[in-house]
Order: structure tokens, then C-alpha cells, then sequence
């Protein structure tokens, strides 16, 4: 008991000694805290304006509240009705696993030239590299729907035009990761095929290709994991798939249908996750 | 001739060749089976998605007079001539502008604040008991897997058009992807200062105050800034269904073929959304730079 005390006692006394050799880190002055509190107080000062200047009050969110869990109540449970509605749906959501799918490979087989460009180690010269690089942040900046709405007035309305409205914002993305995997890749193996002889093509085609194309496939297949996502709303401004009969479906408040085509984008999107993430594991472990 | 490296003799030799061939070609057949497949894909997925390469063709003209028209003024000179022309409703834009990044200023606060609570609920290190981690978990699934626009067309219903539907479609969708993202931080955290703080006899909020938070702050900041960077987008679109913003004066323009107003709000979207673009790169590099020291 006795030791125990004393034991508690001199880890007192350490502490004590501890404050008084490190003050500096137990209880850092003002000196060294007023930047973050500057900066907190910055972030809450604009959180204020937004609210402010985005009229949300308390009296706004209570009431919608009611009327959310109303609309909630509505949905349950989540019932097509018929059956034919229900092959509908079907069909939608396979127009648009179609526009992802399409969309996405098309983007990619385009970007896959156009990485080359803006790589640093392929290209020398820094203005065309700058070019293409700007070009593709400026298509990667466009969103999704707003190419849909661009490409519906070229096309039409339809799926196809949301299958390439992915495909254009798509190539920016892809062209900008595409880059960036080249200039990652390992440099030794060009010069091995530099040094047996080989032209700058062969260097690109048979040192830096089989380098990159793991990488870029495991990527296209994110990309067509988020482009299901994607492909789910273009239907809202009238590019085909599933998203058209959920807009319409809340526009008459039909609340039951919406809740089932939730459902039935959720269940998708957790499929193809699923076969996504598989497919993703078994390309990276064929490249170690 | 003389050979630098000894051949084995054409008896010992030729399993091996024959090995090899076999192991060629039977790639080559995968390769051809899977590019079979992929064609496949392709084709079934062209007939879905109604792909129709000569109406393509015959209209991309269109496409290209499309932008031709973005390009040019009602009085049918180019737009770049006459800025205070194109730009004429600049004011209001600006405040649409200040409108979209302030919805995805509050919206990215507040499910980053969402996210932060339930972040270290749903890592498996911090959480023990499996149950209340499922719920988290799901929960979290269900708010990033739903589109940020359905959320927002059914706050639209119940909220009433404007911002405010914006908003909390932002915060849903952002709470749901950065609580995944965050309870990863955490689950790849070092956990002998967690120990510490429990052999100490910390409850389990000090442990997790002084044992994990210290540990994940800044990744948290990092990847917090870069949803702000994908919601200024996101919520550049959301005005498209009436939740507030610039989206909703674009696709009115769009709608009726008001080119030169598209191609100038358009123009305004691109350079905010670069600008917030780099402005975030530039600070989520010094933040992790700062994890490093330390």
C-alpha cells in the first residue's frame, strides 16, 4: 500500500517535472495557437455568411423536416405496382449500365494517345504539353450534365447522348491520369531498348506501354464504377437510362416507384462495385 | 560459330520449346477469347444505349456549329469583340457564383462535420463491437451511393426550391463519401498512442482525442479541401433541378438557346472551379508537407 502511494507519488512528481521541462509542448503560449484560431475563425466567419446568405434558418429546416418524413413515409415500401412498369425499369437501368460501359471504354481508347502527349518524358516539347494538358482540365471542368445538355442538342435526346456526354468529360479525366501514370513509370526499361537500338516509338511501345496499360485498366474500371453512378442521373435532363423515369416519377410524387428505382440503383451500383473491385485486385496482382 | 553461353542439346531442349509455344499460345487465346468478349460487350451495349454512328456523323457538324454559336452575339459578331455585350449580365452571375461555392462551402462543412463523428465509429480499430460499426458503416454506404441530384429533387419536394435543397444534398452525399474516407485515416493509424492514453485509464473520448485525432487532423483537412474542390462542381449543376446556384440561369439558357450567355456562364464555371482547383492543390501539398515534418 505503502509503495503504492509512493509509487503514485513520484508519478506525480514526474509530471510535475515534465510541465517544468517541456512547457512549451504541454501548454504551447498564445504565440503559437493564434494562427489556428485565426483560421477557425475565418472558416466559421464564412460558414455564417452561407447560411446567412443562403436563408437557412431553423424555422425552414423543422418544417421541411415534417415534410421529409412524410415524403419518407410515402415511399415505404418501395412497390413498381406492375409488372410491366417493372420491365420498364429493366430496361432503363440497362440503358444505362450501356451508356457507362460505352462511354467509359470509348474515353479511354481516345485518352490513351493523348496521355502520351501531355507526359513529360514522352513529349519535349513544353508548349504542346501545355496545350493538351489545359485542354483536357478545361474538358474535365465541364460536368457531366452539362455535356449531356450540349450533346443532346447535337444528337438529340436519347441514351446516346449520354453516352457521350461520359465520353467527353471523361477524356479529360482519363487523359490527365493517363499523363501521370507515364510520367510515373520506371524510365530504365526505355533505356534498356534505347540501348539495344530501338527508335523513341519502340521505346514508348515496349518499355512504357506494358508499364502503364495495369494501372490505366485497373483506372478505367473505377471510372466505370462511378460512371454507373453518373449514368444513373443524365436521365434527369433527358439523356436516356434510368435516371429519366426517376425524375419523372418525382415530378407526379409517384413516391413508391421512386423509392423502388432507388432501390434498384443501389442494388446495381453495389453489383457492379463488387465485380469491379474483384476484377481491379486480380489486374494488379497479375502485374507483381 | 562459338557460342558465349553453352545450348543445352536439342533432346533436352525441345520439352522446353514446346513448353514455351504452348505457354504463348494459350495466352494468345486468352487474349482473344477476352478481346471476343469484349466486343461482345461493346456491341450489345451500342444497341442499348441506341448508338447510331451515321445520325453521329451526319450531325457533327452540329456539334462543332454548336460551339460556333456559343461563340457569337445576337448581332452576329464573335463574342470575344464585345465583352461588355457578352458579359452583360455579369452581376448576376457573380452572385449565382458566390451563391454555388457558398452551397458548397456549408454543404462540405457540415458532412465534414457529420463525417468526422461517425468517421471513428466506423473504423474497425477504434470500434470493437461490430454491430454499431455495421450500422455506421451502411448508413454511410447508403448517403454516398445515392446521386447528389435525387437527393436534391427530393429536398426539392420537401424543402421547396432554392439553396437550401442544394445544401443538404451536398451535406448528405459529402458526410457518406468523407466518412468512408476518414474512418480509412483511422484504421491506418499507429495505435500505440491510443494504447497510452487507455493504459492511462482515458475514457474512450480521450483516447480517441489524444491518441488518434492528433494523428489524422491534417489528412482530415486534405481531404476535406479536395470535396470542397468536387461539390464547387457538383453544385455548379445542382440549380439544373432548382436546387439553387448558377445551374439553374444555365440551363435556362441552354434550354432557350441563349448561346452567348451559355458560352459566358460557362466560361465563369470553368475558371472558378481551376481557380478553387489549384488554390486547393496548393494547400493540401503544405498541409501533407506539414504531416510529414512532424
Amino acid at each position: 500500500m505503502n509503495t503504492m502511494h509512493a509509487l503514485h507519488e513520484d508519478l506525480r512528481g514526474s509530471g510535475m517535472a515534465l510541465r517544468m521541462h517541456y512547457p512549451a509542448l504541454i501548454n504551447p503560449g498564445w504565440a503559437r495557437r493564434w494562427p489556428g484560431f485565426v483560421v477557425l475563425a475565418g472558416l466559421l466567419g464564412i460558414y455564417a455568411i452561407g447560411l446567412v446568405v443562403l436563408e437557412i434558418s431553423p424555422a425552414r429546416i423543422v418544417n421541411g423536416l415534417w415534410r421529409l418524413a412524410d415524403i419518407v413515409g410515402m415511399m415505404l415500401p418501395p412497390d413498381p405496382q406492375t409488372w410491366s412498369r417493372f420491365v420498364i425499369y429493366l430496361n432503363a437501368l440497362g440503358q444505362t449500365l450501356a451508356i457507362a460501359f460505352l462511354g467509359t471504354l470509348v474515353a479511354a481508347i481516345l485518352a490513351l494517345p493523348i496521355g502520351f502527349l501531355a507526359a513529360r518524358n514522352v513529349v519535349a516539347s513544353r508548349i504542346l504539353r501545355l496545350l493538351t494538358r489545359r485542354s483536357l482540365d478545361t474538358l474535365r471542368s465541364v460536368d457531366t450534365l452539362i455535356w449531356a445538355l450540349i450533346w443532346i442538342n447535337v444528337v438529340g435526346l436519347g441514351p446516346f447522348a449520354g453516352a457521350l456526354a461520359i465520353m467527353s468529360s471523361d477524356f479529360g479525366a482519363f487523359g490527365k491520369l493517363m499523363s501521370e501514370a507515364i510520367e510515373a513509370a520506371d524510365n530504365k526499361p526505355v533505356e534498356g531498348v534505347l540501348s539495344v537500338g530501338g527508335g523513341k516509338f519502340d521505346g514508348v511501345w515496349f518499355a512504357i506501354l506494358p508499364q502503364v496499360l495495369p494501372v490505366f485498366a485497373s483506372q478505367i474500371l473505377y471510372y466505370f464504377e462511378s460512371n454507373t453512378r453518373s449514368a444513373t442521373i443524365i436521365g434527369i435532363v433527358g439523356a436516356g437510362g434510368i435516371g429519366l423515369q426517376l425524375s419523372e416519377q418525382i415530378r407526379i410524387l409517384e413516391w413508391q416507384q421512386v423509392s423502388f428505382l432507388i432501390l434498384m440503383v443501389l442494388v446495381t451500383v453495389a453489383v457492379i462495385d463488387q465485380v469491379s473491385a474483384r476484377l481491379r485486385s486480380a489486374i494488379i496482382g497479375r502485374r507483381r | 560459330m562459338h557460342r558465349l553461353v553453352p545450348t543445352p542439346p536439342e533432346a533436352q531442349l525441345a520439352p522446353l520449346l514446346n513448353a514455351y509455344a504452348g505457354a504463348i499460345a494459350a495466352k494468345r487465346r486468352q487474349m482473344v477469347m477476352g478481346g471476343a468478349v469484349l466486343l461482345m460487350a461493346v456491341w450489345i451495349a451500342a444497341i442499348g444505349a441506341e448508338v447510331d454512328p451515321v445520325t453521329w456523323w451526319n450531325k457533327l457538324g452540329n456539334f462543332f456549329s454548336y460551339f460556333d454559336r456559343l461563340l457569337t452575339l445576337d448581332t452576329g459578331a464573335r463574342v470575344w469583340t464585345d465583352p461588355l455585350e457578352w458579359f452583360w449580365g455579369l452581376k448576376r452571375w457573380l452572385r449565382l457564383l458566390v451563391e454555388t461555392i457558398l452551397i458548397a462551402y456549408v454543404g462540405t462543412l457540415t458532412g465534414a462535420l457529420i463525417a468526422f463523428a461517425a468517421c471513428f465509429a466506423a473504423s474497425r480499430n477504434l470500434m470493437p463491437n461490430g454491430f454499431w460499426r455495421g450500422v455506421v458503416k451502411r448508413g454511410l454506404e447508403f448517403c454516398r451511393t445515392v446521386p447528389e441530384i435525387v437527393f436534391a429533387l427530393i429536398f426539392v419536394a420537401s424543402f421547396g426550391l432554392g439553396a437550401f435543397a442544394g445544401v443538404l444534398a451536398v451535406v448528405i452525399h459529402t458526410a457518406g463519401s468523407l466518412g468512408k474516407l476518414f474512418s480509412e485515416v483511422v484504421e491506418n493509424i499507429d495505435m500505440r498512442p491510443v494504447e497510452g492514453a487507455a493504459s492511462t485509464g482515458g475514457s474512450w473520448f480521450a483516447q480517441v482525442r489524444f491518441g488518434a485525432l492528433p494523428q489524422v487532423l491534417s489528412n482530415f483537412a486534405s481531404y476535406g479541401l479536395l470535396r470542397f474542390e468536387i461539390n464547387v462542381r457538383s453544385a455548379a449543376v445542382l440549380g439544373f433541378v432548382g436546387a439553387g446556384g448558377i445551374g439553374e440561369d444555365l440551363i435556362t439558357a441552354i434550354r432557350k438557346f441563349y448561346y452567348a450567355d451559355v458560352s459566358a456562364m460557362l466560361l465563369l464555371v470553368v475558371l472558378t472551379v481551376m481557380t478553387i482547383d489549384t488554390l486547393s492543390t496548393r494547400l493540401r501539398h503544405r498541409l501533407l508537407a506539414m504531416e510529414n515534418r512532424t
